[in-house]
């Protein structure tokens, strides 16, 4: 963590050599009480319906990402300094690769599904059977 | 993590340059615990994104089936969330008593950590439980495979969380606050933590995006 190689060793000595995240009361109640915000706006809006699909959709989807950022400070204690920084490495990275996953996947099959041939439909295996008479 | 780049000192006119580190150095055990947990935990997160990303794919194929619309009861999945967040408070005030060195109260808040995931776990149930009840099994259609797989691994992850409450407590019984169990208390703390993080994905992806729909 540091340049000079004695740097460790003097840490060891101290009785906490393991560095640990700080945490804090006040870190824990803004981060739930931005949480409850950040969770109950979605669920209202989805459930009481007063802007149209597309509109609420997007919203969700930009509450759930600032709670995400949310979490991640006030409970996983992210700090760009953790851990020398590695632990902020990993994340940046691992979130590339979850970004390039999802996009393809979806945008790869998406093409798969709107450039397949129409497939001659059987009607007695595709309507026979469903359960939605039983579904409330 | 001490610095690999070469030792400053070496490079000089006669002393060999030397591309590797003869220095000793002190290796404190568990010096690097959480970072390898937290590595763990982005491991983790790449097998959520993959069940994310087959439920994107796979969600809108009902099979002549019954659709999200049909089979979610939002006032359910509120409740379920709202256990899950007062669980990640609760171990936030279990870590803050470990920092004051009060064992008990770690141990008590351990405890009602495990209530609320608990709780979690036999809605979750529940909601399981009747979907294959009204014959929306996993076999029904796509989206109800992909649904399972994905929520059925968050929950199995929930349960492991809560079988190592469970062991911790013990283990602080056992041994009091000692480096090692403040180590583990940590770690779950991450581990916990990340699993309400990946709940955020799921009710907003697959229940709410899903009665919207």
């Amino acid at each position: 963590m540091s340049r000079d190689p004695h740097a460790a060793a003097h840490a060891h000595e101290g009785p906490h050599e393991i560095e640990m995240p700080h945490a804090s009361m006040r870190d824990y109640v803004i981060g739930f009480v931005l949480s409850v915000i950040l969770t109950a706006i979605p669920f209202w809006l989805v459930m009481t319906m007063p802007l149209s699909a597309g509109a609420t959709g997007a919203i969700i989807m930009g509450f759930a990402v600032v709670q995400i950022v949310v979490h991640m400070i006030f409970f996983l204690h992210m700090t760009p300094k953790a851990e020398g920084g590695w632990s902020l490495t990993s994340l940046i990275f691992t979130v590339i690769v979850v970004v390039i996953m999802l996009a393809g996947s979806l945008w790869v099959m998406h093409h798969l599904n709107t450039n397949m041939m129409p497939m001659p439909h059987e009607p007695t295996s595709q309507t026979v059977g469903t359960t939605t008479g039983q579904v409330p | 993590m001490s610095a690999p780049t070469m030792n400053a000192n070496a490079i000089t006119a006669d002393a060999p340059v030397q591309f590797y580190d003869l220095d000793e150095h002190a290796h404190p055990e568990g010096h690097s615990t959480m970072l390898g947990f937290w590595i763990y935990l982005m491991s983790d997160c790449l097998i959520f994104a993959i069940l994310f990303a087959c439920y994107a794919v796979l969600g809108g194929s009902y099979a002549a089936g019954p659709a999200p619309k049909d089979l979610f009861d939002l006032k359910l999945i509120a409740l379920n969330t709202a256990m899950l967040l007062f669980s990640s408070i609760t171990y936030g005030f279990a870590v803050l008593q470990m920092q004051q060195g009060k064992v008990k109260g770690v141990q008590i808040w351990l405890a009602v950590t495990a209530l609320f995931g608990l709780a979690f776990l036999g809605i979750e149930l529940y909601e399981f439980h009747h979907l294959i009840e009204i014959g929306a099994t996993p076999q029904r259609s796509a989206f109800l495979s992909s649904f399972f797989t994905l929520v059925g691994t968050h929950g199995l992850h929930v349960t492991f969380g809560i079988i190592w409450l469970v062991t911790l407590m013990f283990q602080l019984s056992k041994h009091g606050l000692i480096a090692a169990n403040k180590r583990r208390v940590m770690c779950l703390s991450m581990f916990w933590h990340f699993l309400d993080v990946v709940w955020i994905g799921v009710f907003t992806f697959v229940y709410l995006m899903g009665v919207l729909r």
